[in-house]
């Protein structure tokens, strides 16, 4: 769908450095990166708005590298969405369809479909700054989405927004995501963006790919001290949510754990992550109110001073966070036989 | 402290009252001094309609001309950086710091017989000595400069961004110049045709090397004030002054944002 080979940007300010990426038809792909890692300037070359000296662009298997913006037929979402401030709602979302003649009659329906699913019925004769920050990324969206493009690419979309609206617009992605079967190519730096949208995902640095991957395979086995310490996050893993009786369990296929179960999906693929300070290590199995309790071995101790990482495992490797006193006073090693224990409350879910 | 900053405000008032005044006074005094007998008199005159019908039509076309030779090349200016952009730059603000004669005497260098150019022209029957050809030339050339740096403000003004979106959604480049550029930035230009015009009309040193004849109003105004005083030029230059204001308060007007009109 795009590949891009051996990519070199190189301008007075920013750069980009052999980038080579590939994915896939209807993929929902997620960027990470620190600020200034290059990747706006990634997304805008694959646009067409950077020229390319060095390296190729395809989409679709064709070579766009020297093609401009018009001819790509990729839609692009700002973090500021970028709505043209002298035209209407209405004009904005239709400024595409001047250019894009074929079957206009479908693009109307299409028109019409989008005013429908983005809500945008009430604001059509709205001027942009008349907006509120959730309108305008819909308004964005519907605007993009309008040329029924092969791409679309978000440049973080849900920075900048009040955290109502952000879940709000989040949900509203992954529908459309679902719904069009359009390839996502999305820059954030918000985990639980990646997690709960992400079908794949890079993280850049410097101009650089670091590291390419499923999600969980990028959160549970980076590639480099960066993408470990710029993650930072540990026990991320996904499995399959299974309802039986009135719990709720999710099935990660090398082992099973219950969660909390107020939750609107009850069925399918999930990511979820448990806080290394929320898990109890013990010798022996205890019962308690925590629901998920599993015999593991201890295979990895990270000593942080007043702290200890213990990494055990109970089927998925999954780590603990002691201090050090009850580390001493387990006297644990590699190889010992331990028991982990947490509440369901305190497994996160992100469907 | 606040006595300091006090004493400071009282010299900003004073410095004010006396530039206000710097200006205003001698235009009022000229306003003043010329009775409305003059005044009427004047208005008859067919030379003086003239003169100041020329001067306002070669204003207006050199405005014109800057528009539309002058746009692109200052939307080039405002979106691409290229080596030697800070010389051109200054290249465009040359007809401003030259002194008015020594542009008139410039470009008579080009157009003159002694040139081969200028010998061309001559071959092809254009004139630009003592020609309105030659005052629009003249007046292109010390206005150009202030279009230019007008328009190039407003289209940097335009954030590049709404010009990526507008060409990802299949625009091309010349398309989202019409729908989102300029609407957005049309004021700016119009504010830039005002000032190169501005300029264009009180254009004097340049025109009379070029062209005495024929006579653009603030050539009649000197030629009178020579041959006959000054009340006999001042009818006529409050005259120009008049025209001037009205044309560039209406098109002051045009050129303000919509919800800032009180």
């Amino acid at each position: 769908m795009i590949k891009i080979e051996n990519l070199y940007i190189n301008f007075p300010g920013f750069s980009l450095k052999d980038i080579n990426l590939s994915i896939e038809k209807g993929e929902f792909f997620v960027l990470l990166g620190p600020t200034g890692a290059g990747k706006t300037v990634l997304l805008e070359t694959i646009v067409g708005l950077v020229p390319v000296k060095k390296g190729r662009i395809y989409i679709e298997g064709v070579d766009v590298t020297k093609e401009p913006p018009e001819k790509r037929r990729i839609g692009i979402v700002y973090q500021d969405c970028a709505l043209f401030p002298h035209l209407t709602v209405l004009k904005n979302i239709k400024y595409g369809l001047h250019f894009n003649k074929q079957g206009s009659s479908e693009s109307l329906k299409r028109l019409h479909r989008l005013v429908e699913q983005l809500r945008l019925h009430s604001i059509l004769q709205r001027l942009p700054v008349n907006l509120s920050g959730g309108e305008m990324k819909r308004v964005a969206l519907a605007r993009a989405l309008v040329i029924n493009p092969s791409i679309l690419l978000l440049d973080e979309p849900l920075s900048a927004l009040d955290p109502n609206f952000k879940e709000e617009i989040r949900e509203e992605l992954k529908r459309i995501h679902q719904k069009t079967g359009i390839t996502f190519f999305m820059v954030t730096h918000d985990f639980t963006d990646v997690l709960y949208l992400a079908t794949k995902a890079a993280v850049m640095n410097e101009g650089k790919i670091e590291q390419v991957g499923d999600v969980t395979d990028i959160f549970q086995r980076p590639s480099s001290s960066f993408v470990a310490n710029f993650l930072g996050a540990k026990n991320i893993f996904r499995g399959n949510m299974i309802k039986k009786d009135d719990r709720t369990f999710v099935d990660t296929g090398g082992t099973v754990i219950e969660v909390a179960s107020n939750l609107r999906k009850i069925e399918g693929r999930v990511y979820f992550t448990v806080r290394p300070e929320d898990i109890i290590i013990s010798q022996r199995p205890f019962s308690s109110s925590a629901r998920n309790c599993y015999p593991g071995k201890v295979v990895e101790v990270i000593n942080r001073g007043e702290v200890f990482y213990v990494t055990a495992d109970i089927g998925e490797r999954m780590t603990a966070l002691i201090t050090k006193a009850s580390f001493e006073e387990m006297d644990l090693r590699e190889g010992d036989r331990v028991f982990l224990s947490f509440k369901a409350t305190a497994v996160h879910l992100f469907i | 402290m606040s006595n300091r900053r006090e004493f400071f405000t009282i010299v900003t008032v004073v410095c004010g009252v006396i530039v206000m005044g710097f200006i205003t006074l001698p235009l009022i005094k000229m306003f003043m001094s010329s009775s409305w007998s003059s005044l009427s008199a004047t208005v008859k005159d067919k030379d003086v309609l003239k003169s100041i019908w020329l001067s306002v039509y070669t204003a207006s076309l050199a405005g014109i001309i800057s528009f539309f030779v002058g746009t692109p090349f200052a939307y080039l200016l405002a979106r691409k950086d290229f080596p030697g952009k800070r010389i051109v730059e200054n290249i465009i603000d040359l007809p401003m710091v030259i002194p008015h004669p020594v542009v008139g005497i410039a470009i008579l260098s080009v157009v003159g017989r002694n040139y081969w150019f200028g010998q061309i022209l001559s071959r092809i029957g254009v004139r630009v000595m003592g020609s309105v050809l030659g005052i629009v030339v003249v007046l292109t050339f010390v206005g150009m400069p202030f279009y230019i740096n007008a328009a190039k403000d407003g289209f940097r003004g335009v954030s590049s961004r709404l010009e990526g979106v507008s060409r990802s959604l299949g625009a091309s480049l010349f398309s989202t110049f019409l729908r989102v550029t300029f609407p957005l930035a049309w004021r700016s230009m119009l504010v830039g045709i005002i000032m190169c015009s501005a300029r264009a009309i009180s254009e004097f040193g340049a025109v009379v090397v070029i062209a005495y004849h024929p006579m653009i109003a603030p050539v009649l105004i000197y030629e009178r004030f020579e041959a006959y005083g000054l009340s006999y030029s001042q009818p006529v230059a409050v005259l120009l002054t008049l025209v001037c204001l009205t044309l560039f308060l209406v098109l002051r007007i045009l050129s303000v944002p919509k919800d800032l009109k009180i």
